[in-house]
């Protein structure tokens, strides 16, 4: 471990190679889901597609946590140029976290839902059955806890250290998601309330604070890899998260357009999620200027190339496709087909997966004592596994984008008595979804290259190992 | 831009305006709060349709079907099956759901199957009562036709 610069870094190893495995995962449950698409009872008496769905989103949601909190652990101390507060209790809510979170995934693939409701007394604090936020209630609160746990951990840090600007923005986005999470708990009998409140969590985590998060990691990697001016690339940061709160915190209004909310959201909701996409954009051009201007030749080609593809990907899919469909007269013919499918598929892997890859791709020879950056060799793997699964995404996303168009088209614009019904719909969007599941496929390939770069440097690990 | 915009600015844009912003929304979502009893017409929220909610978030129904466009897109849109499947009325709604609910899984082959939740028959009129709740909110105008 001798090229860390704080020994406490290394807590970041086991949330980052936990990560990869949900990620492995949440990659097989899709494949199901996708085939189910086509081949309705594949699979249907064992894992429903309800359950399967569950454990793919869930997945994703857990990974991405693991990611950050790995991302976090990793870079606050340099940041902050100090140990970690307490390296014990990062391990401890990492068992607590890690073991809670395989039970949850369990009960969902073993038992009913109904059957995991009432085990875990549901019905004395129901908040189970909502879309993202199906964890069992005692999960809910183990979330809580942990994140209390890890934001106590890397807020004393910081506390002790240096504040620079990205500990400042990583935490402020940290919190965020904390605090936006109690809304999860929030589930009023009147469904027009609990719909207004869950876009508290789901929308203002991932187009709010999490890209306070995702710039902050971005920001990190880009000083180290490009050797760029700090205080240049911390005005870019905070342009560019101030319009990200700015836009997302009243482009939550997007989501407002047909929940029994007052009319005026269809106007507000638009004019700001037009805005959206800009500081996405500033993002692109910020990448791209940095590494452009670098001072430094890193030998770490792979993280830059997952660090400029983080920054393209997440303006298409979250800048770009988000745009597509969230001017409300569109919106009116859109919500709830596969496009709003696409366009989460692209902006998810996009902004969020890739960043955490990212940071990964940066934090891992380290961790691992290969040294600033894998062999060659390993490096080469890891670039294959980026672009075949990043293509992948690009044509997943298409196949979804043409199925969603076709769908508004059969069934969404005919008059009453004219459309055709869902069911119907569906069976014509069939070779749609048959090309999306063999881009799928493609993705899982690519996933099992990125996999195979750890191997390629472990020999070299081991003979490290034994001269120590 | 280096010089006239300094870091300073653009971490007061970033303060100033996050609170701003945020308060704004507080604002907006607590008038929408105060709005919200014309359009969701929550004096007709039942202890039925307080039961139903719980029977369809226990059986992870989002799981496949949207409610109001959110949820999976995998089965059809509910938010308007009361008026798709009992044309309006009451009692064929809940004719028609206890029907449906008992055969489930229709098991065609090929076919995407709804699995058997075994309800009982109150649980299945409370699911009934839930759904026409949803049905009848004013949800400006949305879905654009009856197959959701």
């Amino acid at each position: 471990m001798s090229t860390l610069k704080f020994q406490s870094q290394s807590v970041a190893t086991p949330y980052f190679v936990f990560a990869l495995v949900l990620f492995a995962g949440q990659i097989v449950f899709g494949l199901i889901m996708g085939l189910q698409y086509v081949v309705g009872d594949f699979l249907a008496g064992a894992i429903p597609f309800n359950v399967a769905r569950m454990v793919h989103t869930n997945l994703l949601i857990v990974w991405l946590l693991f990611g950050f909190m790995g991302a976090a652990y990793f870079l606050v101390p340099e940041e902050s140029e100090t140990e970690l507060y307490s390296p014990k209790l990062a391990i401890v809510l990492f068992w607590v976290f890690a073991v809670a979170g395989t039970l949850t995934i369990l009960g969902y693939l073993l038992v009913p839902y109904s059957t995991l409701a009432h085990i875990t007394g549901n019905e004395y604090f129901p908040t189970m059955g909502r879309e993202f936020l199906e964890q069992p209630t005692i999960t809910k609160i183990g979330i809580v806890i942990v994140c209390l746990g890890f934001l106590f951990n890397i807020g004393m840090t910081i506390l002790r250290g240096r504040k620079t600007v990205i500990n400042m923005v990583l935490i402020t986005g940290l919190i965020g998601l904390a605090v936006f999470f109690l809304f999860s708990f929030y589930n009023p009998a009147n469904i027009a309330l609990d719909k207004l409140f869950w876009w508290f969590v789901v929308h203002l985590w991932v187009e709010g604070v999490w890209e306070l998060i995702m710039g902050a990691i971005l920001a990190f990697i880009l000083i180290k890899i490009t050797g760029v001016d700090r205080e240049i690339i911390e005005k870019w940061l905070y342009v560019i998260i101030a319009m990200a709160l700015i836009s997302g915190l009243l482009g939550t209004g997007h989501h407002f357009f047909w929940l029994a909310t007052p009319g005026y959201w269809q106007w507000v909701g638009s004019v700001f999620s037009a805005i959206e996409p800009l500081p996405f954009f500033a993002m692109v051009l910020y990448a791209f200027n940095m590494v452009n201007n670098r001072r430094r030749e890193h030998p770490n080609k792979a993280a830059t190339l997952w660090a400029l593809g983080t920054a393209v990907m997440a303006f298409l899919g979250a800048g770009v496709w988000g745009f597509l469909h969230t001017l409300a007269p569109v919106n009116y013919y859109t919500h709830g087909t596969q496009i709003t499918a696409a366009h989460g598929h692209m902006a998810f892997y996009g902004a969020y997966a890739m960043i955490v890859l990212t940071i990964i791709s940066y934090a891992m020879p380290k961790l691992r004592g290969v040294g600033e950056a894998s062999s060659n060799k390993a490096q080469v793997i890891e670039m294959w596994g980026f672009w075949l699964m990043t293509v992948a995404m690009v044509f997943i996303t298409l196949f979804l984008t043409g199925a969603g168009i076709l769908q508004v088209w059969l069934q969404r614009i005919p008059e009453n008595g004219e459309a055709l019904n869902f069911m119907a719909t569906q069976d014509k969007l069939s070779i749609f979804y048959w090309a999306r599941e063999a881009a799928g496929v493609v993705f899982l390939v690519g996933l099992i290259t990125y996999l195979c770069n750890f191997l390629v440097d472990r020999k070299a690990v081991e003979k490290r190992g034994e001269v120590e | 831009m280096s010089d006239t915009f300094t870091k300073g600015m653009a971490r007061n844009i970033y303060y100033g305006g996050s609170v701003f912003f945020l308060l704004l929304f507080a604002a907006l979502t607590l008038h929408t709060t105060k709005e919200m009893p014309k359009s969701d017409h929550r004096e007709n929220l039942t202890e039925s349709v307080a039961r139903g909610k719980v029977v369809w978030e226990d059986n992870n129904c989002i799981g496949c079907h949207t409610l109001i466009g959110e949820g999976a897109y995998y089965a059809p849109e509910l938010g308007n099956v009361y008026f798709r499947r009992g044309g309006g009325n009451l009692d064929a709604f809940k004719g028609f759901m206890q029907g449906w609910m008992k055969i489930q899984p229709l098991g065609v082959p090929g076919r995407r199957q709804m699995p058997q939740f075994n309800l009982t028959e109150q649980q299945v009129d409370d699911l009934a009562e839930f759904l026409k709740f949803t049905a009848e909110m004013d949800v400006n105008s949305w879905p654009p036709n009856i197959e959701g």
